[in-house]
């Protein structure tokens, strides 16, 4: 199953820019795929195909290569964040709390897994490490805003005030 | 040279500093099984099956990456040793598909044999989860089934440091970490080319050609069909490995016997054809030479190659020779004046491959395959397959009597079966075109510079006052390097040969798989290339020019080497492909 994100690519000319810099800055270096994936998933968010492909090209790195770096590491993502990035925190205390039914309960509505994007650039989901909130386990976010002491049950009422 | 002495099993064992303790074992005929350890590409000591326990040592260690010390004690066989290296064989077996019984590599399997070496006896001791994964055949010529996979690796490295293909690595990592492609495409949206060295170098059954032996079965079973077969060069070199015999065997005779006995109308060979190309390919280089026409030209036997040429190197298809591959030429051929001269309707020709080769899987299929209005070739069968049928009809190959090929597409010479070694068809090439340009006949026809294993070899030659050089690479990441050289314009050479697989066809990815603890240690393709050699040495005729059927094919049929009519049939074209596939 392919895993090319199904998000359509919104790069622009500026950050193809920037990305060249960072390749030109790394180019001459030992080993340097790392920095130059840090420094693209810093101006894209992510790290779609249409820019690994630029990086190969330029690398000499053969795709796949980079694709298995790629995945390799939790940090870098394959699919862009969307416009509400819905963060689960999976620390200690909010797991044993059952943050785990809470994120497949969000997995269900917004039909999206771990590490993605819906199609249109709406939610992205992710599950993270504790966040320091233990206080109020279990917590989630949407983007700046911290939800605590959640149910399974107030999630959809949560969400629908964003799908609309 | 500095030295280091230690003893192995109690045995005294002196070898020069850096060797590691799986290579010191060696020396003193002790062996160690090893899974993903592949001599100077697979060094990277994951497996554990090679364990050691060195004296002092808090735990085992890998031999297959372990240097040597002086004094050291090593013991390659200890209960210890014995048991991790049985428990590492359980864990593989806990995540493996073990439907050993309808598995292609059962009895080849490196796996299986160390199971049953190791007395492993209960293959689902430590069962749990499995890696999910899915059977990729989306390729022409393979199959990739991760459940039997070991993630050795063996055919990441092949695929990124012998062929430079890159198109298969890990993705993921810890328990999901499985051997796929970028974005985990299907391995035919990648630049694939098909050589099926990642076929031939894995342990297991989790990378296996496409098998068209039944398609073989059923034309030869229909009566409306002249089935006729067509043997490569390198095919004779390796077939009676498949049958017990050691590597070096020439097994020409008994192949062709076999394949009478399969009940072929025709029993015919590649060889023909590999002369044929020599002829077309010669003129071809002397018309570019004398006419100012792109140069350095080009070898275009291997269809792997042609393939990382078009995916690679798009803006230099120009280069590449615009003859077919001799097996498309011989179907080419058989289509067309053989049809002619026996009076049968091409569409009734059936035209089998045996080939060393998984490229020619696909090759059949490219466009611009078809002289006669039909497919030139209509089966590819490997090395394997054939081996295959013939244990399948039961024909006891070792006591066969030798036979020689039919006539008329069974006569060669010299000059077409050593296509099947690295620099063969560069010499093959050499010996038509030097007598063409000088009109002088050669004293000494072997063009010794062009030989061996070597990844990049050179050449030059004074050529009646002109000076041609030569290049000659296998292994499409020494091709590369020198495609590299071509596309800048430091190369200077008129000619170079191409070969897809490391030694050529002979070491090709359609060929007996033999296991790694045998691969690292021998030296397989020179010994099946000495096969060839020796062949040619001992042929009446050695040049491509003297074919006595070829000099009938022109003068009946196709005029004059380059002809018009010679054009239609024994010429193609290229496409300019990404170097992403179709991705």
């Amino acid at each position: 199953m392919s895993k090319k994100s199904t998000v359509p690519f919104r790069g622009t000319k500026e950050q193809e820019e920037k990305l060249y810099e960072v390749i030109e800055k790394y180019r001459n270096i030992d080993g340097p795929l790392m920095p130059v994936l840090q420094g693209a998933q810093e101006i894209y968010g992510y790290l779609p195909i249409e820019v690994q492909k630029i990086i190969s090209q330029e690398l000499d790195i053969s795709l796949e290569h980079i694709y298995g770096v790629v995945t390799f590491y939790a940090q870098f993502s394959l699919a862009p964040k969307g416009q509400y990035q819905i963060s689960v925190c999976l620390g200690t205390a909010c797991y044993v709390k059952g943050s785990g039914d809470i994120l497949n309960k969000i997995k269900e509505i917004i039909g999206v897994d771990v590490g993605e994007c819906s199609s249109d650039g709406k939610f992205s989901l992710d599950a993270t490490r504790c966040i320091g909130a233990c206080g109020l386990a279990p917590v989630m976010t949407i983007n700046d805003e911290v939800f605590g002491r959640l149910t399974v049950s107030e999630i959809p009422g949560i969400l629908a005030k964003y799908i609309n | 040279m500095n030295m280091v002495n230690l003893k192995i099993n109690n045995i005294d064992v002196t070898v020069p500093a850096g060797t590691t303790i799986l290579q010191a074992a060696k020396s003193v005929n002790i062996d160690i099984p090893t899974l993903c350890y592949m001599r100077e590409i697979n060094e990277i000591g994951a497996c554990r099956i090679c364990v050691v326990e060195v004296k002092g040592a808090r735990t085992l260690v890998a031999s297959c990456v372990y240097p040597v010390n002086e004094g050291m004690e090593v013991f390659t066989a200890s209960p210890r040793v014995l048991n991790a290296r049985r428990m590492t064989l359980e864990l593989l077996l806990s995540n493996h598909n073990r439907s050993c019984l309808q598995c292609i590599r059962s009895g080849s399997c490196e796996l299986q044999s160390l199971c049953n070496e190791y007395g492993v006896d209960n293959a689902a001791k430590y069962d749990g989860d499995k890696t999910p994964s899915v059977i990729d055949d989306s390729a022409a010529h393979m199959y990739r089934d991760n459940s039997k996979c070991i993630l050795c690796r063996r055919c990441v490295a092949v695929c990124d440091k012998n062929q430079a293909v890159s198109v298969i690595g890990s993705n993921e990592r810890g328990f999901a970490t499985h051997i796929g492609s970028p974005f985990e495409a299907l391995l035919d949206e990648t630049s694939c080319v098909s050589c099926g060295q990642c076929v031939v170098n894995c342990p297991t059954g989790a990378l296996f050609e496409k098998d068209s032996t039944d398609k073989v079965w059923e034309a030869l079973s229909d009566d409306s069909k002249h089935v006729i077969v067509q043997t490569a060069p390198a095919v004779r070199s390796a077939i009676a490995e498949e049958f017990g015999n050691p590597i070096g065997t020439d097994g020409e005779g008994k192949m062709v016997a076999a394949l009478r006995r399969l009940g072929f109308n025709g029993v015919y060979d590649t060889d023909l054809a590999a002369d044929l190309t020599i002829i077309e390919e010669a003129n071809e280089l002397v018309e570019r030479i004398q006419n100012g026409g792109k140069l350095p030209m080009i070898t275009s036997c291997s269809p792997g190659w042609i393939k990382f040429c078009e995916y690679n190197f798009p803006d230099l298809l120009d280069n590449l020779s615009t003859c077919k591959s001799p097996q498309q030429m011989f179907g080419a051929l058989a289509k067309t004046w053989y049809a002619d001269k026996k009076g049968i309707d091409p569409k009734d020709i059936y035209v089998v491959s045996v080939m060393p080769c998984t490229a020619k899987k696909f090759e059949i299929g490219r466009d611009d395959q078809d002289a006669a209005g039909v497919p030139d070739v209509d089966a590819v069968i490997t090395t394997r397959e054939l081996a295959r049928m013939i244990k399948r009809a039961g024909i006891n190959f070792n006591s066969l009597a030798d036979e020689k090929f039919d006539l008329p597409l069974g006569a060669s010479t010299g000059a077409g079966v050593i296509f099947g070694a690295t620099g063969g068809v560069m010499e093959a090439a050499l010996r038509t075109a030097v007598e063409t340009i000088t009109g002088e006949e050669l004293g000494n026809l072997e063009f010794t510079e062009v030989r061996g294993t070597a990844g990049i070899k050179e050449a030059s030659y004074d050529v009646g006052g002109l000076k041609v050089k030569v290049a000659v690479a296998s292994g499409l990441a020494n091709a590369k390097e020198l495609m590299k050289k071509v596309r800048s314009g430091e190369a200077d050479y008129q000619f170079i040969e191409i070969m897809a697989c490391p030694g050529g066809c002979v070491n090709g990815g359609g060929q007996p798989i033999v296991p790694g603890s045998v691969r690292n240690f021998e030296d397989v393709r020179g010994k099946r290339a000495a096969v060839l050699y020796n062949i040619d040495k001992n042929m009446p005729l050695r040049k491509s020019h003297d074919n006595p059927v070829l000099k009938e094919v022109y003068a009946e049929y196709f005029e004059k080497p380059g002809s018009h009519k010679a054009h239609e049939a024994f010429h193609t074209t290229y496409v300019k492909r990404s170097r992403f596939g179709t991705l």
